[in-house]
Order: C-alpha cells, then sequence, then structure tokens
C-alpha cells in the first residue's frame, strides 16, 4: 500500500514542482516590493520625520503584534466590503509584501541608527547634502548590519507564504493540503512539501549566517 | 468606516472572543513550556561530545528552520493518524507549536550558554564553588540574561503562530474571527476584533520584556 501511494506521490510531482513556482513567484514578488517598502519606510523612520513616523509606528506595531494568518483574512475578507475586490494572488502578495515591509522597515532603521552620527556630521561638515550622504556614507555602512537580518527575512518570507495558501493560492503547501485527500499518507505528502521548501529556505539560511560571519561589523574608533 | 461597524453584534460576541483569547492564552503557555523542554534538549544534543547526538539534534533543528509552521502542522495533522496516531486536534497543534519553536528556543539558549566565557567558571572554580554552586551564582544568572529577552520576542511569535492552529479547526482567537464571519458575514467585525486582541497580549508581552530588561542589567561577557 506504501509502494503504491509513493508511485501515485511520483505521479503528482509535477504539480508540486508547479507549486513551488507558485511560492517563488509570490515570495519573489513580495520580497521586491516589500524591500523597496521597507527601505522607505526605514529610512524616514531613522530621520525621524514628525508625522510620518508616527503613521509608521502604527503600521509596523501592527504588523509585528499580530498574526500574519489574521493579516491575510483582512485583505482577503474586508477589503471587498470597501469596495476593493483582489483575487487571491494579488491578496496574497499585497500581505506578504506589507508584512515584510514592516519587519524590513524595522532592520534598515535600526542599521542606519547603528552608524555612529559622526559619520554624519563629517559627511554635512564636507558640504555632502542629506541624498549624497545616505547614498554615499551612511546606508554603505548601515548595510553590513542590515544585510544579515535581511537575508534572515526572506527566509521567513518563503515560509510565512504557505499561509496565504488558506485563501486558495495554490502554492507548495496548498497541492499538498490537495493531494493528501486522494493520498492518505500524510508523512509523505508533506514530508515531501517540507523537502521542497527546505530547498529554497536552506540555502538562503547558510547565505545569511555567511554573511553575518563575514560582514562582522566594526566602526573601529569612532 | 467606523458607521459600518457593528458595536451591538461585537457586544453579542464579546463572550466568544475572551473564551477564545482564553484559549489562546493557555495553547501558547502549553506550546511554550513544551518548547522550552524541547529546545533544553536539543540545545544539549547540539553541544554534546556525542557525534551522532549532536548530528541528530542539528538536523532536527535545521529542519525545522527552515520549512514553514503550516507545513509541519499538516505533515503531524493528516501524518499522525497513519502511523495510528490518533489526537486531538489541539493536542497536534501544542506538538507542532512546541516541536517547532523548540528548535528556535534551542539556538536562543545555546547562544545563552555559550556567551559565558571559559574564564568566569575557571575563576568560579578557583575560588572553590562546587558545580551547583557556579551553575547557581555564576554561569546561569550571565547566560539568562543574554537568553531572556530573545525568548520572550520567541514567545511572542509562539502566540501569533498559534493562530494557524485554527486551521486544524482548533477554537481559539482567530477561530472566533471567522465565526463572527460565517455566522453573521461582518468580517470587519470579526478580524479587527480579533487583530485588536492579539495587539493586547503583543503590548503586555512587550512591556514584560522591557520591565525585565531593565530589572536585569548584567555585564555583557567580553
Amino acid at each position: 500500500m506504501w509502494l503504491y501511494y509513493f508511485q501515485q506521490l511520483v505521479h503528482t510531482f509535477p504539480f508540486f514542482l508547479k507549486g513551488l513556482w507558485m511560492t517563488v513567484a509570490v515570495s519573489g514578488l513580495s520580497l521586491i516590493m516589500g524591500t523597496m517598502i521597507g527601505f522607505t519606510a526605514g529610512i524616514v523612520r531613522a530621520s525621524r520625520v514628525p508625522v510620518l513616523g508616527k503613521l509608521l509606528f502604527v503600521y509596523v506595531d501592527f504588523m509585528r503584534g499580530t498574526p500574519f494568518l489574521v493579516q491575510v483574512f483582512i485583505i482577503f475578507f474586508i477589503l471587498p466590503e470597501w469596495g476593493l475586490q483582489l483575487e487571491a494572488f494579488s491578496a496574497a502578495v499585497l500581505a506578504l509584501t506589507l508584512y515584510a515591509g514592516a519587519y524590513i522597515c524595522e532592520i534598515v532603521s535600526g542599521g542606519i541608527t547603528a552608524v555612529p552620527p559622526g559619520q554624519s556630521e563629517a559627511a554635512k561638515a564636507t558640504g555632502l547634502n542629506w541624498f549624497q550622504r545616505m547614498r554615499h556614507v551612511v546606508l554603505p555602512q548601515a548595510m553590513k548590519t542590515i544585510l544579515p537580518p535581511l537575508v534572515g527575512q526572506y527566509v521567513l518570507l518563503v515560509k510565512d507564504s504557505s499561509v496565504v495558501s488558506v485563501i486558495g493560492v495554490t502554492d507548495v503547501t496548498r497541492v499538498g493540503w490537495f493531494t493528501v485527500q486522494r493520498i492518505p499518507e500524510g508523512l509523505m505528502v508533506f514530508g515531501l512539501v517540507g523537502l521542497l521548501y527546505f530547498v529554497v529556505c536552506y540555502p538562503l539560511i547558510r547565505l545569511a549566517n555567511q554573511l553575518e560571519k563575514r560582514l562582522r561589523v566594526d566602526f573601529g574608533g569612532l | 468606516m467606523l458607521e459600518a461597524f457593528n458595536f451591538r453584534v461585537l457586544l453579542d460576541y464579546l463572550p466568544l472572543f475572551l473564551k477564545g483569547m482564553w484559549a489562546t492564552a493557555w495553547l501558547s503557555g502549553l506550546s511554550l513550556a513544551g518548547a522550552l523542554v524541547v529546545g533544553t534538549l536539543a540545545c544539549g544534543g547540539r553541544l554534546s561530545r556525542f557525534r551522532l547526538l549532536s548530528a541528530l539534534a542539528g538536523a532536527y533543528i535545521e529542519a525545522i528552520r527552515s520549512t514553514p509552521l503550516l507545513a509541519q502542522l499538516y505533515f503531524l495533522y493528516f501524518g499522525l493518524p497513519s502511523l495510528g496516531v490518533r489526537l486531538p486536534e489541539y493536542q497536534t497543534g501544542i506538538l507542532a507549536l512546541s516541536l517547532n519553536s523548540g528548535a528556535y528556543m534551542a539556538e536562543i539558549i545555546r547562544a545563552g550558554v555559550l556567551s559565558v566565557s571559559w574564564g568566569q567558571i575557571e575563576a568560579a572554580m578557583a575560588y572553590g564553588l562546587n558545580y551547583f554552586q557556579r551553575m547557581r551564582y555564576v554561569v546561569l544568572p550571565q547566560a539568562l540574561g543574554v537568553t531572556i529577552p530573545p525568548l520572550l520576542g520567541q514567545a511572542i511569535v509562539l502566540v501569533k503562530d498559534s493562530a494557524l492552529l485554527s486551521l486544524i479547526s482548533v477554537f481559539e482567537l482567530t477561530r472566533a474571527g471567522q465565526i463572527i464571519t460565517s455566522e453573521r458575514f461582518m468580517p470587519a467585525e470579526g478580524f479587527f476584533t480579533t487583530a485588536l486582541l492579539y495587539l493586547l497580549i503583543y503590548y503586555a508581552l512587550k512591556a514584560f520584556s522591557s520591565w525585565w530588561q531593565k530589572r536585569l542589567i548584567f555585564v555583557q561577557p567580553a
């Protein structure tokens, strides 16, 4: 029986690959947009802009204080009430983007704050304007602190993308959920699902560890 | 937005939400206790001199960290019955959360233990303290100081992760939101209230964490 189910599972493997592609697509899109939102928000937050800073605070706290599943439900079930009907894929990308953006905002603003203020002051004294200071002095140094947790956040993003399977995105987890209805061997089916996630996440985790080792932050005598 | 918010219905469902919050609290509490046990064991295994034990614990930690909780939850939920183990849903949920969080706990505890430098232990030995005294007065207080803040952070993650238990029909806070959505077609009332209650838990845990950090200021090991 076990062997029979295994053969069945091998037959459905193409669907798992399709699901994996969906997982990669959803998390890849949200990764790009979440990084853009996160960096913008993080720079604004670190620059202590009066009103915007408070708003960002509310946004980040909401995203960090509530479960991602609840955020997905809010976007998928409540936005239509306000006249914004999204299909599952767009809702998933929107939810993941906003979610990742909040965490990346924290990482980026933390990284910028960690650069000693003397750096920025020296750049100001040299006559660089705000953009030049950010672009050529602060951000390059902050990247050392930002990069390792950023990659770690990408791993979380791929893993959290499994949650959007509940609103009907056919990612690996949902394919597994469908398959287990026909092949009632949960260990085998979700073992495969886990393996596919592992293939994506493990290299990223290793990369994060490598970066952490290589980019030991050392601001020297400042 | 608020004029469309039906507070009377919320009042009707308030007992349900409170029950859900209580369920979330005890489910997370039990899982946290389980995760601490699993984490300590896995950490002990990881630091063990026996190669096999260390490799096994390492494989467990890496496997958990590179797959999503939802896949692990389904793995147990659909997989345990095919092993002949039939648990009530909430027990499967607690098991999954403990195993998942335990892997992260193991890494946190390991960092804490390794942060106490060997010199500290040698010095305590030189004073003539025995093993228990060394642990009680030298190693543990220093390790705890480093360990408690990330442990509380992990506890916050655990509470939020427990929302996924609603997907295997365990009654908790998110499930309460789903119930009001399906019985009254009021997703806004359901999920915003759910989110608000999660935020309450989040802030309570965060306040406790910062209170603790203020109380325990330890000398950072060199």
